[in-house]
């Protein structure tokens, strides 16, 4: 034991990474799946329902079989290194996202106390990951479907830190953990409905722009594949494709998780005598009901264009966001 | 207006043309150097107002090319058709593209199938087939190719006529 | 990169304003060639456009057509009359039965033949009716190009009905070869008249169902009105015929100016664009003409079924086509993507002398670089879409 002793951190990162990585498998395996099965019933039809037996459970699971066990295909004039490299990349930016989600009171995986500066930060890598995608693949649709993620998440950056700023100044901490404790006890001190309708409309603007910044309709324009075919991923098969589809919905999870956590109450329950069930199920349950909304969104609505995409993150949220925080500023120091 | 009128209408303004009402549709055979002003006028005079050029075929006749042009009138919902024919040896017919401009494309449609050259048309490359492709197939003794950049063609045109009736 | 001959494609109305852009961005203006096709999702078959790209705005469309060419007009002087009615369905595959409508109506012109009202009446209704099919198809990829799928899975559905109901009367679901010069291949089935007016009454609920589930939304507006303004001159120089020339506010349907087929007898409205969302003739109009023609066609069905007569429907089939006279007729017809015209020349032989088929898709095609120019890649996307253009019919 001795021995172990001074590793110890280190080992126990290593299971809580290990962990979130099944996790995350597991999570985007059921919600590809989910996502198949909501579509299908938005549209009137059954979708997967003969694989594994049930419902098609493990239709995905077959899937991604077969996307590993795939010939992989890097095209002759690529740049192999950027190529190889671009859907890790993608990859680490989601999964590194899960370091601070507090799935529970004493579950996180480092409880640091900038630990929302760190998930705008880190979250961010993805955009260097799907530009060197799209460069890398020398293809001019891959081309553009990079240039305009680019565009896209560096401006939806913006609206989402600002939304995300309102919570943290009504708690006064970076700290995701503490930000949760503060919204314990009943759904009413939560902090979307704390100080309305300022945090509400935070949370409308996080949301929205989140979608964005996660590429799902009706801001998919980087892979839209009426226009682009399949933008930055144009050009990838098999296993390294299963990459980028694992991190989309790795980060389809972290966004949601992330306005869980700091708007609706984290791993609270709603009544404080519905605290007997574990943080971790309240928790996931209301990212994934957020995740639902994405879903239900996509196969909603149409795609906006390019240039109306930037007007309303420009024109629209980005003014909303700035007014919103002074006035909550405002609000924080009248209530003393 | 008839047919009769609009013929009328026409020779009023200088041309010499007559109608030849044999078959269902009546039509006016021009010459092609007085196709162009005859378009024209068709087009501009506001009594006519032949606005919409409906279909611009070329014909392979044993003697002479002709191309077919029928025009009808939005406004006034009447019809005409207009023929002009050039010798096999002199396959040149003005273009009437800057008149209506779907003839541009009708028109490279001609000369891609049938062979006819359009004097005035900007545009006037194969449309429908490659651009490197040998002969117009719509011409009566066109032979098809047996190959094509290496890719055998010899089912084309082998089996003609199977006797329907 | 390769580099591109100058073509000297003209370019239209809306150049000026990439030129403005240019100018107010300070873009150095320098151009990517971009290949949209022949394997593009947007490009509804094998089209291909080459687009000269100054970033997002497509300063150069130069289509390029004929992948699907299969020199239609060749292989029907090789083969008798009537055969060519097959390859008229092949032509706009997602409406055969007014492809093959406006051959039969050519031939009979040129024999003299007059069909009875029976004959006229039940192409009328086939017709139509496969026309609310297309329509259905037009809907349903648009939506899909604009980025909405689910719209497809719903108007897919209408379809099948429509697509059950002439498989029933015809054997086959998409090519039927069901009317013939002289008349039709054989009588409805017992019962089936029933079952097109029960569909009628199924599929008026679903026009406004899908107004709200599309028509109106917001975003689908935004993307679509003001894009891709055809103004009537340029509609007509063009040769733009059907739906598309009437969302310019152009009041010209074949069905009603030059009546065929017995359409005089029906009563239902041309539906003109008036601009609703934006400037009349934009993609907007072009969609939403269609959506009320739906309902117009839905109004010719069910008056022709009223006033269905009876009568032998192959009287006037010819025994044979020897008797052929020597002329040409030209015939034209409003099919779901416009004008579709048959030129026909007769030497008096069993087989024609020369088919010519006009059809509306292909000068649907030619229009869109003098209407796209200058706009975004997506709005290009967005205006082949609302063009309506199906290669076959295209490229015959």
């Amino acid at each position: 034991m001795n021995v172990l002793e001074p590793y110890m951190d280190l080992i126990l990162s290593v299971v809580y990474l290990v962990g979130v990585l099944m996790f995350l498998t597991i999570f985007a395996l059921l919600a590809v799946w989910l996502e198949r099965k909501v579509s299908a019933h938005l549209q009137d039809r059954l979708g997967p329902m003969m694989t594994g037996g049930w419902h098609g459970w493990s239709q995905t699971i077959a899937d991604a079989l077969k996307l590993i066990l795939k010939e992989d295909i890097i095209p002759a004039v690529a740049d192999r290194k950027l190529f190889r490299l671009a859907p890790y990349l993608v990859f680490i930016g989601s999964l590194a996202g899960f370091a601070v989600l507090p799935f529970a009171h004493n579950l996180i995986g480092s409880d640091i106390n900038i630990g929302v500066y760190y998930v705008i930060a880190i979250t961010s890598l993805v955009v260097i990951g799907i530009l060197m995608a799209g460069w890398a693949s020398n293809n001019k649709w891959a081309l553009y479907g990079a240039m305009r993620a680019a565009a896209q998440m560096v401006s939806y950056e913006i609206p989402v830190a600002l939304s995300l700023l309102i919570p943290v100044l009504m708690a006064g901490t970076m700290s995701m953990q503490t930000i949760v404790q503060n919204q314990a006890g009943g759904f009413w001190n939560w902090y979307v409905f704390q100080s309305i309708p300022f945090s509400l409309v935070a949370f409308v603007i996080y949301f929205w722009a989140s979608l964005a910044e996660v590429n799902r309709t009706p801001f998919d324009i980087p892979e839209a594949e009426s226009e682009l075919v399949a933008g930055f991923h144009v050009e990838y098969s098999g296993m390294r494709f299963a990459v980028f589809f694992l991190a989309e919905y790795g980060n389809m999870f972290v966004v949601s998780a992330i306005a869980a956590t700091v708007f609706l109450g984290g791993w609270h329950a709603p009544f404080t005598f519905l605290d007997f069930i574990p943080g971790p199920i309240w928790f996931i349950g209301k990212s994934m009901g957020l995740v639902l909304v994405q879903l239900w969104l996509r196969w909603t609505l149409p795609r906006l264009r390019v240039d109306q995409l930037m007007h309303v993150c420009w024109k629209i949220f980005l003014p909303f966001s700035f007014a919103n925080l002074l006035l909550v500023g405002l609000w924080v120091v009248l209530k003393g | 207006m008839t047919t009769e009128e609009i013929v009328n209408k026409i020779n009023a303004a200088g041309f010499q043309v007559e109608v030849n009402d044999e078959g269902p549709d009546p039509f006016i055979e021009v010459d092609r150097e007085n196709l162009i002003a005859t378009a024209k006028f068709l087009k501009n005079d506001p009594d006519l107002n032949f606005d919409l050029l409906m279909c611009l075929s070329g014909l392979d006749w044993p003697e002479y090319f002709q191309v077919v042009y029928h025009l009808i009138s939005t406004e006034y919902k009447h019809t005409i058709t207009v023929k002009v024919r050039c010798l096999k040896d002199d396959p040149i017919i003005p273009s009437v593209s800057d008149i209506w401009r779907t003839a541009e494309w009708h028109e490279r449609e001609a000369y891609d199938l049938v062979g006819i050259r359009f004097d005035g048309n900007r545009d006037l490359r194969r449309i429908l087939l490659p651009e490197d492709w040998e002969g117009h197939p719509l011409q009566k003794d066109y032979v098809p190719p047996t190959s094509w950049h290496k890719i055998p063609l010899t089912n084309l045109g082998a089996e003609s006529t199977n006797e329907g009736n | 990169m390769k580099e591109t001959k100058e073509l000297n494609i003209p370019l239209g109305p809306v150049l000026e304003k990439w030129e403005t852009l240019v100018e107010s961005s300070g873009a150095s203006g320098e151009r990517m060639v971009l290949q949209m096709g022949p394997q593009h999702p947007a490009t509804h078959g094998v089209l291909r456009l080459e687009l000269e790209t100054d970033g997002e705005i497509v300063t150069k469309i130069v289509p390029y057509i004929g992948y699907l060419h299969r020199c239609f007009e060749k292989v029907a002087e090789n083969i008798t009359w009537n055969q060519v009615v097959p390859y008229t369905d092949r032509m706009d595959y997602l409406a055969s039965m007014n492809m093959s409508l406006g051959y039969a109506l050519t031939v009979e012109k040129l024999m003299g033949i007059e069909v009875n009202e029976r004959v006229q009446a039940l192409r009328v209704i086939t017709c139509e009716i496969n026309r609310i099919a297309s329509h259905c198809v037009f809907l349903a990829t648009y939506g899909l190009d604009i980025g909405a799928w689910t719209p497809l899975l719903y108007l897919f559905q209408e379809r099948e009905h429509i697509i059950d109901l002439l498989e029933e009367l015809s054997g086959s679901r998409l090519l039927f070869n069901y009317i013939r010069p002289g008349g039709l291949a054989h009588d409805v089935p017992d019962g089936w008249l029933k079952k097109v007016r029960e569909f009628c009454d199924f599929m008026d609920p679903k026009i406004p169902e899908l107004n709200e589930l599309l028509s109106y939304n917001k975003i689908f507006i935004e993307r679509t009105a003001n894009v891709g303004v055809m103004t009537p001159e340029v509609a007509l120089t063009y040769g733009i015929t059907g739906p598309n020339l009437r969302a310019c506010g152009v009041d010209y349907d074949l069905r009603r100016d030059i009546p065929y087929s017995g359409y005089e007898k029906y009563d239902f409205e041309p539906q003109l664009g008036k601009g609703e969302q934006g400037q009349a003739g934009d993609s907007w109009d072009r969609y939403i003409v269609r959506v009320r023609e739906m309902q117009e066609s839905l109004k010719i069905i069910r008056q022709a079924i009223d006033s269905l007569p009876d009568g032998d429907i192959s009287e006037k089939i010819p025994k044979n086509f020897n008797k052929m006279p020597v002329g040409d007729a030209y015939m034209t017809t409003e099919a779901p993507r416009g004008e579709v015209g048959f030129y026909i020349v007769s030497d008096g032989t069993k087989t024609p002398y020369r088919v010519k088929a006009r059809s509306g898709a292909y000068c649907s095609v030619s229009v869109i670089p003098a209407i796209g120019t200058g706009l975004l890649i997506a709005d290009v996307v967005a205006i082949v879409a609302s063009v309506d253009i199906v290669l076959g019919e295209v490229d015959r």
